[in-house]
This record gives C-alpha cells, sequence and structure tokens, in this order.
C-alpha cells in the first residue's frame, strides 16, 4: 500500500504549481476572473504547453496518456491556487467522453485539437428541475433522414459560454440517453452566457430542432455517462482538497501574523484548536479524495465510492471554508483577500455533481447492502 | 500509489484471522461483541493463547517474544483482532510497561519481568495520574526518598484501571522536587502487595468498577526496581505515551459497533418499516460509516508512511476522530435501543439484555475522548506540532 506520488508525479505536481502561482496572485486573480471569458488565454496555452491539457488522454492523440492519479495531481493545484482555467468542464470531462465513445474520425478529429488547446468541449446534461444524478432527460433526439435533430433545454452547462462543440445527452427514439457533438454555432441553438457565483462561466443552451452528430453511435451511453461523473466527481475533489489545503494555510499563517490585543491572534487556543479542527478535516477529506482516484487507477468505477468522496470532502469544504473566513475577521468578507474566494469556489464545488444530501441519500439507500463498512479493492 | 495489500499481507491477514476467530474461545468473544463486561480470567486465558503463537507482543524486540513485523502488518493484527472482537493484549502490560522495560530496563529486570508480563502471569496497571496531575502529568507529586537500598514511597494515585486486579504497579513518582519538574521523576516498579499499598475503587457513572485510587503510605520499594536511572522518569513516560497513541483510532471495533446496530435496527418497527429503513436513521448510519472510512483510510495513509514505526504527529488526529466515532457508535446503539435502553440489569423483563447494556457502554465510552490524552490535549499537540501554532 502507498499513498505517495511517485517521482514522475511530483514533478508534474510541482511544475503546475509554480506555473500556476506565478500566474496568479489575489489582483491577477481578480483582474483574468472579470475579463469576458474569466481564465486567461495566456495560461491555457502555457497549460497546453505543458502537456497539462492533453494529460488523460493517448499518445496517439497528442495527449500524456496519464491516470487518475496524474489528474488528480494537477487538479489539486488548480484548487490551491484557484485557478479558473477551465480544464476539467471544457477539456477532460466532455473530452473523456470523445475518447471513449466517439468514432476513429472523432478521436483523431477533436481529442487532439483539445490537447494542443485549440478546442474546447461542453458537456450539456444537466436540465431544468435535474438534479444529480441525472439519469434521465427531456432533451429529445429526433431521426430526420439521416441527419439527427435536437430538441431540448440544457442548464447549467459549466463553461459552455466558451464552448466550440456541445456534447449534449438526448433522449434516443426507441429509448435509452444518447450523447451528440453539436456545433455551438449552429442554427437552432441559442446561448444565454452567464457568470457563476465563484466567478466562473457557465450559459444557459436551448436547442430547437438542431442538428447534431451522435458521438459514436446513436445508443445508449448512461454506462459511459456515469463513468464520466465518476471520474469528473474524483476530479472535483481533488480540486476541493487543493483549496481546502491552501485555506487551513491561510488561516494558520494569519493567525501567526494577525495581532490584536497586542498579542498574535495564535496565543489564543479558542482559535488553535479550531484551526486543528480544521486540519483533521482536511486529512479526513484528502484521505477520501486518493482513495476515489486510486480505485479508479484501479480500474474501480464505482459511483458509491464517488459519492463516499464527495460527501467527506464536501462536509469539510463547507466547515474550513466558513471557519477559514470567520477566523479571518472581516478582510475574509472582502474580494480583496483571497480566503473569501476559496469559500466561493468550495461553495461551488459542493453544488455540482451532486450535493452533500445527494450524496448521503444514495449511500443511506445502500446500507442495508452490506454488513460492514470496508475498502474497495484492498 | 497503489490501495491494494500485497499478497503476503493479504496471506498474513488470511492467517490472523482464522486463528482468531477459530483458538480465542467463541464465549469470550460473544462477550466483547455484545458489549459486556469481561473477567479477569477472559483476559488471562486470551493473552495465553496468543502468545503461545506469538500474537500477544508483536511490538517487542524479538528476544523478548516481539515479531519482526512492518507497521503495516502490525495494522492488520491489531485490526483482525478488533473485527473478531478479540480483547486485546492487557495493555498495561504489552503496550505500556512490557517495551519500557525492554528499552530502559537493565538485563535482570528485562528478564525478571518480561516474559511473565508477556504471558500475563503478572497483571501490571499504571500509576500516572494524580488527583491534581492530570494532563498536566509532570506536576505529580507522589514521593520517593532514598533509604539505603530502597525508597520510601509516599503519595496518591488515581484512574488506576484495573488495579483490583493488578499484582504490580509501574508508578511515576517525585525522587527531586528541587529541578524543573519533568527532570525530577522516575519510574518505580511497585509491587500491589507491599505494606503501605491500599486500594479504593471509584464507581463510574455507568456503575461499573473500572477505576481506582491507590494510595501509597511509607511504601518500601527496593531500589533495583527504579526503571533505568534515576530522574529520568520523564522520558519513560513519554516514551510509553508515544506507543499507548498507536492503535487508538480502534477503527475496527467502531465497525464491529456500527454492524450491529445495523442488524439490530433491522429488527426494530418504526411505522410501517424498521429502524433501518428509515431514511432518517440510515442518513445517521451512512453518515457515521462514510467518517469511520475516513479514518480508516488516514490511519492506513500513516502506517504505509511510518516505515520507521516513530510516532507521528498525524497520531493526535487518529485519537480524536477515533475517539468520537467511538463514542458515536454507542450514541447510535443507545438511540436504537430507546426506551429499551432505560431498565439496568434487570431479567424477566421484555427488555431485551443487549438493549440495557447500551447505555452503560454509551456513559462509560465518554472516558475515551479523555484519557490517552484528551481531545483538547490532542489539539493543543497538532496546533504546535502539525501547524506551527
Amino acid at each position: 500500500m502507498n499513498f505517495e506520488l511517485d517521482t514522475e508525479q511530483d514533478l508534474l505536481r510541482k511544475t503546475v504549481r509554480d506555473m500556476l502561482t506565478a500566474a496568479y496572485d489575489v489582483e491577477a486573480r481578480n483582474r483574468v476572473s472579470g475579463s469576458d471569458l474569466g481564465w486567461s488565454p495566456e495560461v491555457w496555452k502555457q497549460l497546453a504547453e505543458l502537456g497539462v491539457l492533453g494529460l488523460p488522454f493517448a499518445e496517439e492523440y497528442g495527449g500524456m496518456g496519464a491516470g487518475p492519479v496524474e489528474v488528480m495531481a494537477v487538479m489539486t493545484e488548480f484548487g490551491r491556487t484557484l485557478a479558473p482555467e477551465p480544464v476539467l468542464a471544457a477539456v477532460y470531462l466532455p473530452g473523456g467522453l470523445v475518447a471513449e465513445l466517439g468514432s476513429d474520425a472523432q478521436r483523431s478529429e477533436l481529442v487532439p485539437r483539445l490537447s494542443e488547446g485549440d478546442l474546447r468541449l461542453a458537456f450539456a446534461h444537466d436540465e431544468p428541475g435535474s438534479r444529480w444524478p441525472t439519469v434521465d432527460v427531456a432533451t429529445t433526439a429526433a431521426r430526420d433522414g439521416d441527419r439527427w435533430l435536437l430538441s431540448g433545454r440544457k442548464n447549467p452547462v459549466l463553461h459552455g459560454d466558451c464552448a466550440d462543440i456541445v456534447i449534449v445527452s438526448a433522449k434516443l427514439p426507441d429509448g435509452g440517453v444518447g450523447l451528440f457533438l453539436v456545433d455551438a454555432g449552429a442554427d437552432g441553438l441559442s446561448r444565454t452566457v452567464y457568470r457563476t457565483n465563484d466567478e466562473r462561466r457557465g450559459a444557459q443552451i436551448v436547442l430547437d430542432g438542431v442538428a447534431a452528430q451522435p458521438l459514436g453511435d446513436a445508443v445508449d451511453a448512461s454506462a459511459a455517462i456515469t463513468a464520466a461523473v465518476v471520474r469528473a466527481q474524483a476530479a472535483l475533489c481533488a480540486e476541493a482538497v487543493g483549496a481546502i489545503d491552501a485555506s487551513v494555510q491561510l488561516t494558520t499563517g494569519y493567525l501567526k501574523q494577525r495581532k490584536q490585543f497586542g498579542v498574535p491572534l495564535s496565543m489564543f487556543q479558542a482559535l488553535t484548536h479550531r484551526a486543528a479542527d480544521m486540519y483533521v478535516l482536511y486529512e479526513l477529506a484528502a484521505s477520501m479524495s486518493l482513495y476515489a482516484t486510486m480505485a479508479l487507477a484501479d480500474g474501480i468505477v464505482d459511483p458509491i465510492i464517488a459519492s463516499r468522496a464527495k460527501l467527506q470532502v464536501g462536509r469539510t469544504a463547507r466547515k474550513v471554508g466558513q471557519e477559514a473566513v470567520q477566523m479571518h475577521g472581516g478582510i475574509g468578507v472582502t474580494a480583496e483577500h483571497s480566503i473569501g474566494h476559496y469559500l466561493s469556489r468550495l461553495t461551488a464545488i459542493e453544488h455540482t455533481l451532486g450535493t452533500m444530501d445527494d450524496h448521503l441519500r444514495v449511500l443511506a439507500g445502500g446500507v442495508t447492502s452490506y454488513d460492514r463498512v470496508e475498502i474497495a479493492g484492498m | 500509489m497503489n490501495l491494494k495489500l500485497t499478497e503476503e499481507e493479504r496471506a498474513f491477514r488470511d492467517e490472523l484471522r482464522t486463528f482468531f476467530t477459530t483458538e480465542i474461545p467463541a464465549d469470550v468473544r460473544s462477550k466483547v461483541a455484545a458489549g459486556k463486561p469481561l473477567g479477569k480470567d477472559d483476559f488471562i486465558a486470551t493473552q495465553r493463547i496468543l502468545h503461545a503463537r506469538g500474537l500477544a507482543v508483536p511490538n517487542w524486540p524479538v528476544e523478548w517474544g516481539g515479531q519482526d513485523w512492518t507497521p503495516m502488518q502490525r495494522n492488520i493484527w491489531l485490526s483482525e483482532m478488533q473485527l473478531a472482537s478479540v480483547p486485546e493484549p492487557l495493555p498495561f502490560n504489552a503496550s505500556m510497561i512490557g517495551p519500557v522495560i525492554a528499552q530502559f530496563g537493565s538485563q535482570a529486570m528485562k528478564e525478571r519481568f518480561l516474559p511473565a508480563t508477556a504471558n500475563l502471569d503478572i497483571w501490571w496497571c499504571q500509576g500516572f495520574s494524580e488527583p491534581e496531575a492530570g494532563s498536566d502529568l509532570a506536576s505529580l507529586k507522589t514521593r520517593a526518598v532514598r533509604d539505603g537500598d530502597d525508597y520510601i514511597v509516599n503519595g496518591q494515585k488515581t484512574w488506576t484501571t484495573l488495579a483490583q486486579h493488578a499484582d504490580w504497579i509501574f508508578c511515576l513518582v517525585r525522587t527531586n522536587p528541587d529541578v524543573k519538574k519533568q527532570a525530577g521523576i522516575s519510574m518505580l516498579l511497585i509491587d500491589m502487595n507491599t505494606p503501605g499499598v491500599t486500594r479504593r475503587p471509584i464507581k463510574l457513572i455507568d456503575g461499573s468498577h473500572e477505576v481506582n485510587e491507590v494510595f501509597f503510605e511509607d511504601v518500601r520499594v527496593p531500589a533495583e526496581n527504579l526503571v533505568g536511572e534515576e530522574n529520568t522518569g520523564w522520558t519513560q513516560a513519554k516514551f510509553l505515551l508515544g506507543n499507548e497513541r498507536t492503535g487508538i483510532a480502534r477503527v475496527g471495533a467502531t465497525k464491529v459497533k456500527l454492524a450491529r446496530a445495523k442488524s439490530l435496527a433491522a429488527d426494530i418497527a418504526v411505522g410501517d418499516g424498521t429502524l433501518l429503513s428509515d431514511p432518517l436513521f440510515a442518513s445517521r448510519l451512512a453518515e457515521l460509516e462514510n467518517e469511520l472510512l475516513a479514518l480508516e483510510l488516514t490511519q492506513l495513509r500513516v502506517v504505509a508512511g511510518s516505515a520507521d514505526g516513530k510516532p507521528n504527529p498525524a497520531s493526535s488526529l487518529l485519537k480524536i476522530r477515533g475517539s468520537e466515532l467511538q463514542q458515536a457508535a454507542t450514541e447510535l446503539l443507545v438511540d436504537v435501543a430507546g426506551p429499551d435502553s432505560l431498565p439496568s440489569g434487570a431479567s424477566d423483563i421484555d427488555s431485551p439484555e443487549w438493549a440495557q447494556l447500551t447505555t452503560p457502554a454509551y456513559l462509560n465510552t465518554r472516558k475515551v475522548t479523555i484519557y490517552g490524552g484528551s481531545s483538547e490535549v490532542q489539539r493543543s499537540i497538532i496546533a504546535s506540532s502539525i501547524l506551527g501554532l
């Protein structure tokens, strides 16, 4: 049993950390977040050059052929630095679907461009009123001669504002949920873009008889969607763990530096014990995030494990985020200090791909199916 | 990264699992599983079976009956014992004084005490805490004054667990009152039958007799019973407490309790279904299971990362969370029992015995966030050693 990154993985982590730390201090991040795009094309280019965008894709498609552990290492650094580039929403998640389900032609056309940073996708699955796990959709796919036409409403589509091509889930005429590629500029597609509360971007996409190309064959893709979501949940957990770690570090640093009543705040046990609790929660969340990733690396794609991680990480994110702001005092609720931005991002992650209650509901529904709780794949 | 045990580790686990579930008397294991109190003989019988197989004191040096195991093997051993509801080797012997004597004792002292300690021929108790020295252990006042070949000991110890069974006590005593408090402490081994030693039981909130006060009035202790050098007791105490904290999370034992709560809840009617099928109960259980799994993974991270076996400050985390979850499991069980948790020790009534035992277990388990370094002490350790506050 080994919970450490190997030398190459550690080097990847350091490289990404250095690059993102150099790119973003609070001012730079606020500036970039306020731009139309909400992220930096220059940083995107650097990520492509480092191989970060192509990280999980096969080498024959210009990728690095890396696995879940490398994705975790990278996502943790995005969380730590709050870098806003949408690697998960625009590349890893939808790109993973293309790599798994796409025809040879689709893969060779799309994946290399993703890796090179020339193409952005989005995964349009959630619909108004749907909650994770979204297994059924109202959007329909209809045959029209040799064409497919899609109609329906998709929201929220994370980073759907900047997508060149959208992967849309739709109900197939003979049942099942299929996946389709839709050009973002296609006739009949309207897109309302917006900012999210964590200063990222999203879009509502309305499809009215939009011409679409099946991703691979027009067959039920539910299993692939579930697997892609499990991978994305693990990646989100890793990102959250980075942000939680940074929040604990910032808070302990602040306790040492900030003076009141003539002494540093670290002299007050009421505060240091709360910081200790934040650390305990951080380690528990990190362990569960590692579990989700290591299970994937062992070939175990299990929504239950992802729910376990998402619940634990969510609980920690909520508590650490709130405590970090509280212990920073007034500066914590300003946009001028990073700590409040961490709270915003963590709050968004808590509500992406299932809330804590959603995951607990799933886990509670399964308690009768086993006797003792065990680590899978040990 | 790799989540799997090695082939050898899995074989080791299976071998221990078989041994624990077939060689340890079933009546002892079922008492532990049901949360019933064990008698002195249960502890002794179990430890001797374990020791005959080299499984009582694996943390000791090999020459004194220990095993040359990896931290992962030690973790598997402890975990499998807990999962099989095997009473663990008496901690005062196996985890506390044994390793101290092996590390700091003279050859004569080792030969005299270690074999009997491993086999539970001697039952030890721990003479550390005093009425005025709890978390601030170093302020202890029990005095030992040298008189020829003896020390004369006067003072009082408290919270002495199972002293009613004990043959010997290992005591921290003050041998020099004129220096910094940590620098004037020694460790003495004292025969409980020495004239001047008396014990008084302390009844606990669950009605049990588990801890005692021990009084020393002009007790003559041969100087050869001093462990190591005079005034080095604090070093030995820190060594002992470092050992005490390993494995304190008791993940396996809590797993067994949660599984038990689950099977009991399946037989309790609530509304049209059972307590187990009630979403409120199921979510409480699921949340606890998740917390426990997170703790187990964290423990494995500490174990897999501690090749040198040295105490890791992260073990404070394991103590805090492990004790909280032990308490949460006993809370869950008493809530499962509901109104049947009210009667105490009543036979010939409809409230089942298991339900009557849940309240004492719940009340008794409040101790676990207090002993072995309270949660507050652990938070201070994390704040200073890990966070640099």
